[in-house]
This record gives C-alpha cells, sequence and structure tokens, in this order.
C-alpha cells in the first residue's frame, strides 16, 4: 500500500521514518506546531531540542559529517528560518548533505507581511542546493523524498522544503519513498574511461607525482577512502589533503605530508609547487589552496576529478578533467593500472621522495614549550598525545587559529572523523556541531577544539549538550584575543589590534557550573596532562579553558597573494610580508 | 572591463576573482536553457547571473511545452570563453535545468526579437518615418494622425539599426522582447 491518507504533519514524520532519518535538530514555533504534535506521538525518530536554530543546522551538518548520513532539521517559520541561513550556507560551501524542513504561514496568508512571514524560498535559494515551497498537501511527501535525493546524490549540499501550516493541517496522500516521482536529478558518477586510462599513462611516467585530495573522497564514502589507500600504498606516491579531506588517507600513513594551504605544512605546499603531475582527486582548487594562481605549481600536469563539472576549469586550468564521483573513479583508475603492469616511474619517484624528505626536515612545525605560559601547540600535541589510541574520536573545531593548529597537530587516520568549516568559516560551527557528533555515536569521545570567541558565538548550546546528557568536551584554547584577526593585524595592518580582544569573557569554569556541567581551567603547562586526563576521565559535558600564549601566531602561512614556494615559517621576520597586492585579499 | 569591473591587469584582485586577469577577449553568446517550468526557476537562473557577477544582454523566458511544463529560456550572455563554460556549468547544476545548449558553438542557429516603437511626428518626418518602416518591412500595428507604434522583427542588429533611424524622427517609446533562437536544421536542442 504505497498511497495513504493522512494529515501533512503526519506525512512529515512518516516520510523522515521511511528515509531512514533516527535523529532530528529542531525548535518549536507557531508555523511548525502540528509537526511537533506529530513528533510527540511517536517514539521512532530522536528530536534534539538546540537552544537556537543556527545550533540546530550546524548540528545537523555534524551528524551528517560523521555519518554520511543526511542530517536533518526543523525550525519555525520566519527567525526560525533566517537563523538557519548560515547554516545553510555552510553546508553548501562545504557540501555537507542536510535536509532543513521549515514551517511557513498558511498559504493564503503569503505574501501579507503575516506574523513570522518570511520569504524563506527567496531567502534560501542561493545558500541551498534546491529547495521548495509546498502548497499542497498531496505533494508534501513526494517533495520530501525528493529533497533527501536532492541532498545525498551528485556533489551533496543542503537542501530546503518550506510547510505552510494549513498544508500540515489537511490531509492528502501519503506517497512511500518507492513510488515516489523520480526525479530526472541524476548525475553521473562514472568517469571518462579514456581520460582515466590518460591519468594512468601520465601516472607510469610521472617523475614528480602528488595526490592532492579533498572532501570529495570523504563525501565520496568509506570505500573511496579504502580505494585511495590501495592505490596510494601501491603506487608509491605522496599524498597530501586540503582541509576538508583529513582523514581519507591516514595521517599515520608513511606518504602522508601534512595538509597544504596557507597554513599547511611546508613539505606539502613545496610539493605542490614542484610536482610534474597533480593528481587532484575531490578538492576543488580553492583559493586557500592555490595562493596566486599564475604562479600556482607551474610545472606540472593537472588531473582533477570532481563529481561536480563546474569546478572543472573554474579557477585552474587543467589537461586531464574526469568528471565523476570519486569512488568510481579510483575504482577504474586502479583497475585499469594494475591491467597495464602496475608501472611507476620508480626510479625518478625516489629521487623525489629524497627531495621530499629534505623539506621534511624543516620540520615546520616544531616549536619550543618554554615558560610558564601554555603554548597552543603544545595543549594540541598533548591533547593529541593523549587521545590519538581512542578507538573513536571525532574532533570538531570552531574556525580561526586553533583550527589550523588542530589540522597541524592531529592526526587524523579515519575519514569523518574530522568536522570543520572550511568554506564559510563559520565561527560557532563547532560546539553544535558536536552536539550532533555526539548524538550520532553516544559512546564516541568527542571533543571540540574552540577559541574562546568562536565557542562565545553559540555558547548557548551547553544547555542541550547537559539536556541529553552529551559528554561532549569543549577544549577552549583561551588567548582572550581573535587571534587569526589579530595575526593578520600584526602582519598586515601595523599591529593596530582593532577590535580583536575578547574583553569581558565569562569565568568559563562557573559558566560550566552555572550549566551544570564540568568546568576546568588549566594555565600551566605542568598541569596541562593531569587536566586533560581529567576532562576525559568525566562522564559528561565539560568546558576546558586552556590559557594559552596571547600573541602566538599560526605558521606556515603563505601570505595572502604569494606562491606556494614563499611561505613564512615561524620565528622569521615576517614584516612586510604581504603586499598591498596580497591586503586586499581575505 | 570584466564582468567582475575589475579592469584588466589591475593589481588590486581579491582571492575571489579567479579569473584570468590577461585572459581572452569578450565574446557574445547566446544560450539556450531547457528547464522544468516549477516557481522559482527563472529566479534561480537570474541569481545564479546576479550573484556571481555574469552579465545578462538579454533574457526571454515561456513555456515551450504545455503537456510537459517546460519552459525554454534564452539567454545572451558576454564574457570571457572560461567564464562561458563556467556559465553553462553553473547553469547545468540547478536542478531543475535539464539542458543547457550553447547556440553560439553548437552550429549555424537564427536569432530572432521583436520591437515595438512609437515614433510621434507630422508633416515629412512622418511621412519619412513610414517610408523607413516599409523599407524594414515593419509593420505599423497602431497609428493615430500624430503617432504610428510599429512593430519590427529581426536580429537585434537590425532592430538597433532601425531605433537609430527612428530617432531624429519622433522616437517616444521603446519595447523589445530580447532574443530567441533555435538551431538550424534538423534535430531538436
Amino acid at each position: 500500500m504505497s498511497k495513504t491518507q493522512m494529515t501533512g504533519a503526519k506525512m512529515v514524520v512518516q516520510a523522515l521514518k521511511d528515509q531512514g532519518v533516527e535523529v532530528i535538530f529542531g525548535y518549536p514555533g507557531g508555523a511548525v506546531l502540528p509537526i511537533y504534535d506529530e513528533i510527540f506521538q511517536q517514539n521512532q525518530i530522536r528530536h534534539v531540542l538546540v537552544r537556537h536554530e543556527q545550533g540546530a543546522v550546524h548540528a545537523a551538518e555534524g551528524y551528517a559529517r560523521s555519518t554520511g548520513k543526511p542530517g536533518v532539521a526543523l525550525v519555525t517559520s520566519g527567525p526560525g528560518a533566517t537563523n538557519a541561513v548560515t547554516g545553510l550556507t555552510d553546508a553548501l560551501m562545504d557540501s555537507i548533505p542536510i535536509v532543513v524542513l521549515t514551517g511557513q504561514v498558511p498559504t493564503f496568508m503569503i505574501g501579507n507581511d503575516a506574523f513570522q512571514e518570511a520569504d524563506t524560498v527567496g531567502i534560501t535559494r542561493p545558500c541551498t542546493k534546491h529547495n521548495w515551497l509546498v502548497k499542497e498537501t498531496d505533494e508534501l511527501s513526494n517533495t520530501i523524498h525528493q529533497a533527501f535525493h536532492v541532498a545525498t546524490k551528485g556533489r551533496p549540499g543542503p537542501v530546503l522544503v518550506d510547510i505552510p501550516k494549513d498544508v500540515q493541517f489537511a490531509s492528502g496522500k501519503y506517497t512511500a519513498p518507492k513510488a515516489a516521482r523520480v526525479s530526472h536529478y541524476q548525475p553521473p558518477v562514472k568517469g571518462d574511461i579514456e581520460t582515466i586510462t590518460a591519468l594512468v599513462e601520465a601516472m607510469e611516467t610521472a617523475k614528480r607525482p602528488l595526490f592532492y585530495t579533498g572532501g570529495g573522497v570523504i563525501n565520496s564514502g568509506p570505500a573511496a577512502s579504502t580505494l585511495l589507500r590501495e592505490l596510494v600504498e601501491a603506487t608509491g606516491f605522496p599524498i597530501t589533503s586540503t582541509l576538508m579531506g583529513l582523514g581519507a588517507y591516514p595521517a599515520n600513513g608513511e606518504k602522508w605530508l601534512g595538509m597544504l594551504g596557507m597554513h599547511g605544512l611546508y613539505e606539502a605546499n613545496l610539493a605542490m609547487h614542484d610536482c610534474d603531475l597533480m593528481i587532484n582527486i575531490g578538492a576543488r582548487f580553492d583559493d586557500r589552496i592555490t595562493g596566486r594562481v599564475q604562479d600556482f605549481s607551474p610545472g606540472s600536469v593537472k588531473a582533477h576529478v570532481d563529481i561536480d563539472p563546474s569546478s572543472i576549469n573554474k579557477v585552474i586550468r587543467v589537461e586531464l578533467p574526469i568528471i565523476g564521483d570519486v569512488g568510481h573513479v579510483l575504482e577504474d583508475m586502479l583497475r585499469i593500472w594494475k591491467s597495464r603492469g602496475r608501472k611507476t616511474n620508480g626510479e625518478a619517484v625516489k629521487k623525489w621522495w629524497a627531495q621530499i624528505e629534505k623539506w621534511r626536515k624543516v620540520d615546520c612545525l616544531a616549536f619550543k614549550q618554554e615558560g610558564n605560559v601554555i603554548k597552543p601547540q603544545y595543549a594540541l600535541s598533548r591533547l593529541e598525545a593523549l587521545t590519538k589510541d581512542h578507538p573513536s574520536r571525532y574532533i570538531c573545531t570552531e574556525v580561526g587559529q586553533h583550527q589550523m593548529w588542530a589540522a597541524q597537530y592531529l592526526g587524523f587516520n579515519e575519514p569523518n572523523r574530522w568536522m570543520t568549516s572550511g568554506g564559510l568559516g563559520t565561527m560557532g560551527y563547532g560546539f553544535p556541531a558536536s552536539v550532533g557528533v555526539q548524538m550520532a555515536h553516544p559512546d564516541a569521545l568527542v571533543i571540540n577544539v574552540a577559541g574562546e570567541a568562536s565557542w562565545l558565538m553559540n555558547m548557548q548550546e551547553m544547555g542541550t549538550a547537559v539536556q541529553y546528557r552529551l559528554p561532549v568536551k569543549q577544549f577552549i584554547l583561551n588567548n582572550e584575543r581573535l587571534g587569526m584577526v589579530r595575526q593578520w593585524q600584526e602582519l598586515l595592518h601595523g599591529e593596530r589590534y582593532s577590535e580583536s580582544w575578547s574583553s569581558a569573557l565569562p569565568d568559563f569554569v562557573k559558566l560550566a557550573e552555572a550549566f551544570g556541567a564540568k568546568g576546568i581551567l588549566c594555565s600551566d603547562p605542568a598541569d596541562l596532562d593531569d587536566a586533560i586526563m581529567e576532562m576525559l576521565n568525566h562522564d559528561g559535558p565539560v568546558i576546558f579553558d586552556c590559557l594559552v600564549t596571547k600573541h602566538e601566531n599560526c605558521y606556515p602561512m603563505i601570505p595572502s597573494g604569494e606562491p606556494h614556494n614563499k611561505m613564512l615559517l615561524g620565528e622569521v621576520s615576517t614584516k612586510d610580508a604581504i603586499g598591498a597586492k596580497g591586503a586586499v585579499m581575505v | 572591463m570584466s564582468p567582475l569591473k575589475i579592469k584588466k591587469g589591475a593589481s588590486s584582485h581579491s582571492a575571489y576573482d579567479l579569473r584570468d586577469p590577461h585572459a581572452e577577449a569578450i565574446e557574445r553568446h547566446t544560450l539556450a536553457v531547457v528547464v522544468d517550468n516549477e516557481a522559482g526557476v527563472l529566479a534561480r537562473v537570474i541569481g545564479l547571473f546576479s550573484g556571481r557577477g555574469y552579465n545578462i544582454e538579454s533574457l526571454t523566458v515561456a513555456e515551450t511545452d504545455h503537456t510537459g511544463h517546460v519552459s525554454r529560456i534564452t539567454i545572451v550572455t558576454s564574457g570571457t570563453p572560461s567564464v562561458i563554460e563556467q556559465i553553462k556549468a553553473q547553469l547545468g547544476r540547478i536542478v531543475p535545468v535539464h539542458e543547457v545548449h550553447d547556440l553560439t558553438v553548437e552550429g549555424p542557429s537564427v536569432e530572432r526579437e521583436l520591437g515595438l516603437f512609437k515614433v510621434a511626428g507630422t508633416g515629412d518626418k512622418r511621412v519619412e518615418a513610414l517610408r523607413l518602416a516599409d523599407i524594414f518591412r515593419v509593420n505599423v500595428v497602431d497609428s493615430t494622425l500624430e503617432s504610428f507604434v510599429f512593430e519590427i522583427t529581426g536580429t537585434p542588429e537590425k532592430i538597433d539599426a532601425f531605433a537609430e533611424l527612428m530617432r531624429p524622427l519622433g522616437l517616444q517609446e521603446v519595447a523589445r522582447t530580447g532574443v530567441a533562437a533555435l538551431s538550424r536544421g534538423d534535430g531538436a536542442h
């Protein structure tokens, strides 16, 4: 029986169940009351009450990124929908599959400036992959099934379904997923075999090959990571990754060069600059990666595997464009490479590795922990040392210096273990994301590496963490500064630290206690290990206030407008590092 | 000037100006975009152009298949070859878009536009306007003793030329539809 009569509100819950949804993050309001009434009368889907709609969307993102399944958020009309916009944009930039359901004023009041009315589909059109306003109850279930299809197929992304209140009350025909109309939206997943063969040929002769991988590998699913590992081990080529792709190849793998990009590792960036064959798998030549486009990896032949045709040749012209799903393309690459006799240019690649080892010796992440103030790099090194063996460790971050340090000093050996706002750079992302991750993995160790300023942006979610007994660890590197802003002001704006201070900070230990959670303050390097262990051993949410060096800069750094081989390393003169040209860039 | 209104070769490119500042010449392309005629589809297309800083020289849209609810949007745009490629790829990403055709590169095509011109005057000017209208094979669709409304169909260039001629003869108002275009010969796109 594929078609049954029911109310729109009931349909919403039924459609979510039929799509396999187990958890939704939301906040009630007038325009979604009928749906909340249905949620009340069932036990299959768990609803997590966030404290702000932005938190709901980031939590859904965290859920999605840590499970590979679409995350779902439910919010009301007007302010509920507008509060969701940042999360939607974040998910669009990072290609995260989420489905956001919004209430809307009844159809007969749309356009009347009704109470809590906003043009939700209009506002969210540019920040969703697709969105729908449902005007007929008969269309509702079909639209929700379509929404899941669009969110997860091709390059994943956020979708939104806007549901007027009268549509929720009215009765209509429910269509089950299998009976739902199939969308014409079916992006191809198989890459062009001729181009893949050409790439394999190039791999056989390349002297200085390099894999440059990104979030597309993670999005393609765990099988893609497995194939990538097999290919890297079999060819012996070095591999680097964007911020979004960390974990696809293990950080403890021997071919791993570390993250590349603006704050990437010296060896990774120089390898990008000097390689003769760049194999981009599921990354998009973001401006944080390329630096000055004209000088980007000048001597290389470039291959680009991406499921989104618009990513190809958008920023960097490539010789070997392959449009397809990373997993499928990797499978074909491996198969063809093996069938042609597993050839590589062994001698040359050995020399290439010798060069890379020289760069590695620069030891660009070296730092000295001295004195009685904790260096942020030291804090993260200790966190890494004390948690890396945990069987299921998930790391979220906010945005800023701490995020880059986390990417540099923490190692990710599995995909879907690293949740960070890459494209949009959303301060306030990490805490709600950690809530979403912990909901998906109740027994896992979930740590949000944060800066104090970012963390305050969505600190209201402490209420959520405490209510649902989510033992998320908020590891705050507190320098009482907007560290990255301050760093740029130091390098670019004559050390005039305009508004980059965190004044009037709360006492984080008392704040934790006020929410009914545990707070830990640590300011002495000698106490750090014990304090981290105390955090790890506490069964419940913890705010860890780690007081760190106030004016520490994040290095290595490619100054804006410079190519990869003009990196700044720590402890060197950085005066006038960024010229007038670079100053206009972000 | 590039579509982002940044002078070629200017030094003040931000990280988001992703085009080669020394890129090739600006080209004019006519794109045919076949879409589901659903609510907001035109807004998606227009929003894409404004959001990413592309040009629209003209845009026409109407439902062309009433049973299948399919519309055809004809867009005349301009940009460097790489921008044109990016425009097509971005249009292709929009979920209700079925097909994107670049009529400028996919073989010969015909382009037509319709213009309405109100020309007011008396005496010699009025006679001259009517004489020129006749040369251009223009229809008179409204007339008073002191004015005409002309209907002209043709390429945008022909309509431009007619407008230039009417200007000194009492041109008061112009309405143009924008370009509709089809490929020549057998076969649909």
